[in-house]
């Protein structure tokens, strides 16, 4: 809401500076956008007056001005521009700027720069030019606000203003001004105008407002409703539809203070009567809209819903298909405009129009809404009316048009107006407890001082005590409870004052367990030289093709979005995978040399019951890297470090060769949990007692059968939670893969679902005992079978140690020639250690021996001759 | 004898001034005080002495052998020294040489904002709580007393699953969630992704992300609302922060404000970070709407709150000046390095 400072004093006195207006309309409530103050760059620029007009000797489409600039002898212009006419444009006032001046520009057929435009003396075909004639965008107007009537070019400056050649133009027209620009928020229709702002302000100001005259001095013996009748067929979307009539119009262009005022309130002036019209809506928040009554058949007005499929040609030219939502108004016979939003081509103000119809209604704000959107218009009295205005200043709208028609002398205004207005709005009442305001502000305010806040902005304020029963205005949709009127008296008291206090209670921060263990893993990925990233959560559903994830897989079976903003963004991920594989190719692309990142984020999996359910949210986490240092290896070293933060040392990573994401020799699943660490009588304690449950008759259950009941179930849990179980997926992503995110070197991946690592997470620490007997180590060379995974030599070893073996450590693989071809050498060094002696070498040797004799027996594996 | 004695003691102590290692140094301690040693076959001799002579023999030998000890010891330790000396300067190292490559991850930068603005409010006795991404329409706007007509519900504004279910557009719902969940009195602060149907820009993203607040207690006012965001504002953006509270409109608050902080680059004296106004506007907050609580079930007479909601992202992007969203979400390595 375009507000220009001076107008505003036409309705309350506002002295103050324009920075300290918007500070402390700001302060009371109106949220301001930007300040314009005036300071344009015009140097040299005046006003002059066309002498003479000659046709260019060298160009047809170029003529030679001699413009009188208020000094000296009238000064040579050459221009092009349409409006200025031989036999036509002389006398005219037009703006100039002279040889050494400047304008804000851009001038006509430039580009804007956002530089102020210095402008010089210039040969035109032959002929020096020593100034311009200007268009009103070249002194920096938008275009939207450039009158109509000059729409051809040059501004043909107001006629009714005194202008003498020479006078600073702009001083001249009055248009040195600053205007504030508020944000209007959608509860607030009542400031989308200059009444509205006025008593914001005065409220704010403390001053008084003066509302518009309206009070017509001659209305014409003929009535309104002798031209017209009107009918709401649809009452539901017009609550009101207020017509007068104006005859003997004499159309024209308006004096130039309500052209001014349009222009800086950011709005185009046309011609007088539809500048009326913009000038009520500007001052009231009331669009208006006016008819030619020779285009309205059968003298009446219809409101009513539009036919499906209902062609209509508004007056921007446009013809536009309509459906019954659409509220239409008629005449007898035919559409004349669509309610609210903009009016037809055919009942168009003309140059020649004599009597009008001039429109103050309202209209369903929602229904107006979804019409502007459907035909994507979104007028100023759009704009206006899908925030339901109130009907009951329909009226007041209606006669100040008329009143302003009047001043004008520009039509006769008929009697009376004809008004349909079956259900008339009331004013709400609402108690208010001066006890309660305080109590949510945190103030002490009194009730004399809340009333006059309240009534600073018209609201009517009765009863006694603590009870403040408060009338809102109809113009205000805002006020219907109580916390409404905190507000009011709030701002007015102003934020600023009230006392800044903290809550007296105290409680515990707490931090989600979950969150904890994400933090956890974040911290530990970056402290092992892992960046952070993070990804959009929607996805390309094209994403398991690109990793090459089959067809039917259940990483496929998307949250989908209806209404996405692409393709690539159309449903919700099932894994990381992909969007970790965007970043690595993009990084890859940018020719970033080595990259090693992570990310902790949500995934989204549809519940069984399908769409009606909000899917599951698991995270997971995603671990990517190419690059120095880049190798399978190194990622399983990350992954087992991470795992062990979470207390999860019980991992097998077993080869995994049909994962088509990943190169077939180079992945593996990570395996996670004893598996043979539950107690082996479990299993047969809780068959029995699952029996004899099952035996018993339902009623015959007693406490004694519950406790056994919970018993079962808790060692059924301990049982599952033991069961060894998949986490996650990692390897050296496969070549196609790679390539198909413009990767070419080798990249590594690991994918862990994160809610099964919290599942498992066992971050419990307890003390054993420092060893105080002393360990023995062997060191072991054994050749084998290159096939057989030295992971499961690894776990023979420990399952043949048993207890005394403390450790087996792999620390060296050989494979070339000092061994068989298909074969290879593991080194691992077994440390023996019994807690509660020294082991002799007796003891330490059958211990070896066995584990010897049963990797020979069990894999062929046999000591490495030195 | 003597003389012999003497003339070890002579002939030891120019050999050792001309040893230079360790090694020629025990060489030494052994020809004069080895089994086999010049003074010990000094020593040997004197069987052959009378025992007077034999006494005073064995005097002064010991007082000999003493002597070329303490020198060979004394040597030793020089040598040693020399040694060490030499040895140090054989390791000499360019100590200007670079460091051994150890890497520290980094976090990404929207979350270092979340972590530091979580943790401010934690010091106040906030706990964190979180909700879906995917979320209802009752909670993301019904339960938030959002009017049915309200913009941001249409399908060019939200992301809509179902009818019933869409990409939540504020961390808001979560204010429901707790006020059905949790006993009150509560403190809680929402961290999260936020979406909405915003074409990616440099200034927008259709993903973001949201830390939202809300205190539930009785006597909650709109100046305990003040007093926490201002030690809020004053611990994120350092103490001298002053805070502004403009009155709004927000649908889940009543009164609504917005907050700006004072320029924390320029101090409130206008650059290009504030726009000239030296204020920057960082978050919306009120007390919560009745409507709002009886959602909840709350006993809106007994009890107030306060809620308040601000962008991650923006808070990030002005506190790294950083000028394009999408930076954010590309994750190139050389940005995410910055922010060690």
């Amino acid at each position: 809401m375009l507000v220009p400072v001076e107008w505003l004093n036409d309705y309350t006195k506002m002295d103050k500076s324009t920075q300290e207006f918007a500070d402390r309309m700001t302060m009371s409530g109106s949220n301001l956008e930007v300040i314009n103050f005036y300071n344009k760059t015009m140097e040299k620029v005046v006003v002059g007056k066309i002498v003479s007009i000659d046709k260019h000797p060298q160009a047809d489409h170029l003529v030679v001005c001699k413009v009188d600039v208020g000094s000296g002898e009238p000064v040579t212009v050459i221009t092009g521009a349409p409006n200025i006419v031989k036999g036509t444009s002389e006398g005219w006032a037009v703006p100039v700027v002279l040889a050494g001046g400047t304008v804000p520009g851009p001038m006509h057929g430039q580009p804007d720069t956002g530089e102020p435009v210095h402008v010089e003396s210039h040969e035109m075909r032959g002929i020096m030019s020593n100034a311009v004639m200007l268009a009103c965008t070249e002194l920096g107007y938008d275009d939207k606000v450039a009158p109509y009537s000059s729409r051809e070019g040059i501004w043909i400056l107001p006629a009714d203003v005194d202008l003498q050649a020479g006078d600073d133009l702009e001083e001249a027209l009055g248009l040195k001004q600053d205007v504030v620009d508020f944000e209007i928020t959608p509860i607030r229709p009542d400031c989308l105008c200059m009444v509205g702002m006025a008593r914001e302000s005065a409220a704010t100001f403390g001053e008084e407002l003066h509302y518009p005259d309206t009070k017509i001095e001659h209305e014409d013996s003929e009535k309104s409703s002798d031209y017209i009748s009107i009918e709401i067929k649809d009452p539901d979307l017009c609550p009101r539809y207020c017509a007068r009539i104006i005859k003997d119009v004499k159309i024209g262009e308006s004096p130039w203070w309500i052209q001014k005022r349009l222009m800086l309130g950011g709005m185009r002036p046309i011609n007088n009567i539809v500048d009326l019209t913009n000038f009520v809506m500007l001052e009231y928040g009331q669009p208006m809209h006016a008819f030619d009554l020779r285009t309205i058949e059968d003298n009446k007005i219809v409101v009513e819903r539009a036919q499906n499929g209902e062609k209509f040609t508004t007056l921007d030219g446009q013809e536009r298909t309509l459906d019954s939502t659409m509220l239409l108004i008629k005449d007898g016979r035919k559409g004349s405009a669509i309610a609210g939003v903009m009016g037809g081509l055919q009942s168009e103000i003309q140059n020649d129009t004599t009597t009008i119809l001039v429109e103050s209604a309202t209209f369903n704000g929602e229904n107006i809404r979804h019409t502007g959107k459907k035909l994507g218009l979104r007028t100023e009295a759009a704009i206006r009316f899908e925030k339901s205005l109130d009907p009951n200043q329909c009226r007041d709208a209606a006669d100040r048009f008329c009143r302003l028609v009047e001043l004008l002398g520009i039509g006769t205004v008929c009697e009376g107006a004809v008004d349909v207005y079956p259900n008339v709005k009331q004013p709400v009442k609402t108690d208010v407890r001066v006890s309660r305001v305080n109590k949510v502000l945190g103030t002490d305010i009194p009730r004399a001082d809340m009333e006059s806040y309240l009534r600073s902005l018209e609201i009517e304020v009765e009863g006694e005590g603590d009870i403040m029963v408060c009338t809102s205005p109809t113009i205000r949709n805002d006020l219907s409870i109580e916390e409404d009127y905190v507000e009011e008296v709030g701002r007015m008291y102003g934020f600023d004052r009230i006392p800044m206090t903290l809550p007296k209670n105290s409680t515990p921060a707490e931090t989600p367990k979950d969150r904890q263990m994400r933090n956890l893993a974040r911290d530990t990925l970056c402290s092992m030289g892992f960046n952070e990233i993070q990804t959009y959560s929607f996805v390309d559903p094209a994403g398991p093709d690109k990793i090459r994830i089959p067809e039917d897989s259940w990483e496929r079976n998307f949250v989908e979005i209806k209404n996405p903003l692409g393709d690539e963004t159309s449903v919700m991920r099932t894994l990381l995978t992909p969007n970790m594989m965007d970043v690595l190719g993009r990084n890859y692309a940018r020719s970033v040399e080595s990259v090693r990142c992570y990310e902790v984020g949500k995934t989204f999996i549809p519940k069984d019951t399908g769409e009606k359910d909000l899917p599951d949210e698991p995270y997971s986490i995603c671990i990517g890297m190419y690059g120095e240092g880049a190798d399978f290896f190194t990622l399983k070293g990350v992954v087992e470090a991470l795992l062990e933060e979470f207390g999860i040392r019980d991992l097998n990573f077993e080869a995994e060769t049909e994962y088509g994401v990943y190169h077939p020799g180079r992945c593996a699943r990570i395996i996670a949990g004893k598996g043979t660490g539950n107690d082996p009588h479990s299993a047969d304690k809780i068959r029995e007692m699952s029996d004899k449950l099952q035996s018993k008759k339902a009623e015959d259950i007693d406490t004694e059968d519950i406790d056994m009941m919970s018993d079962m179930i808790r060692m059924m849990a301990d049982s599952a939670m033991n069961q060894p179980c998949e986490i996650g997926i990692m390897g050296e992503v496969h070549p196609d893969v790679a390539a198909n995110y413009g990767i070419s070197g080798r990249v590594y991946v690991c994918e862990i679902m994160f809610n099964l690592v919290q599942m498992m997470a066992d971050t419990e620490v307890s003390y054993h005992p420092l060893p105080i007997y002393p360990s023995t180590s062997r060191d072991i060379a054994v050749v084998l079978d290159d096939d057989i995974a030295v992971g499961t030599i690894e776990k023979a070893i420990r399952k043949a140690g048993g207890k005394l073996l403390e450790s087996v450590k792999l620390f060296d693989i050989y494979r070339g020639e000092q061994v068989d071809k298909g074969k290879k050498s593991a080194a691992f060094t077994l440390t023996y250690r019994d807690l509660s002696k020294t082991l002799t070498d007796e003891e330490t040797n059958a211990v070896h021996a066995k584990v010897l004799e049963e990797l020979e027996k069990d894999f062929n594996a046999v000591l490495r001759e030195e | 004898m003597d003389n012999d004695l003497s003339k070890i003691m002579e002939e030891a102590k120019a050999r050792l001034a001309e040893a230079r290692t360790q090694a020629e140094t025990n060489e030494i301690r052994i020809k004069y005080l080895g089994k086999k040693g010049e003074i010990t076959s000094v020593l040997k001799q004197m069987g052959k002495l009378s025992p007077e002579e034999r006494k005073e023999l064995g005097k002064a030998a010991n007082i000999a052998k003493s002597k070329v000890e303490n020198m060979i010891n004394e040597k030793l330790e020089q040598v040693k020294q020399a040694e060490k000396a030499a040895q140090f300067k054989l390791e000499k190292i360019d100590v200007t040489e670079p460091g051994k490559d150890i890497r520290i991850g980094t976090k990404h930068p929207l979350a270092i904002v979340e972590e530091e603005i979580v943790r401010i409010f934690q010091s106040m006795g906030f706990s964190v709580y979180e909700g879906p991404e995917v979320e209802t329409v009752f909670y993301n706007f019904d339960s938030l007393n959002t009017p049915d007509d309200h913009p941001s519900r249409d399908i060019t504004d939200t992301f809509y699953v179902s009818d019933d279910i869409l990409l939540r557009t504020q961390t808001s719902p979560c204010e429901t969630r707790a006020l059905l969940t949790k006993d009150i009195p509560f403190k809680i602060v929402v961290p999260g992704r936020c979406f909405r149907r915003d074409t990616p820009d440099a200034t927008h993203s259709p993903m973001f992300h949201q830390v939202e607040g809300m205190v539930v207690d009785e006597g909650i006012t709109l100046a305990d609302l003040k007093g926490t965001l201002d030690e809020f504002a004053k611990q994120m953006f350092g103490s001298d922060t002053k805070t502004k509270f403009r009155p709004h409109y927000f649908p889940f608050t009543e009164p609504s404000a917005e907050v700006d902080v004072s320029c924390f680059k320029c101090g409130g004296k206008g650059c290009n970070v504030c726009k000239g106004s030296g204020w920057i506007e960082i978050l919306g907050c009120g007390e919560t709407h009745p409507n709002v609580l009886k959602v909840g079930n709350v006993d809106t007479e007994k009890y107030t709150a306060f809620a308040f909601g601000m962008g991650i992202e923006r808070v990030a992007m002005l506190k790294y000046g950083i000028d394009d969203i999408r930076l954010l979400y590309e994750n190139d390595m050389r940005f995410i390095d910055q922010f060690k």
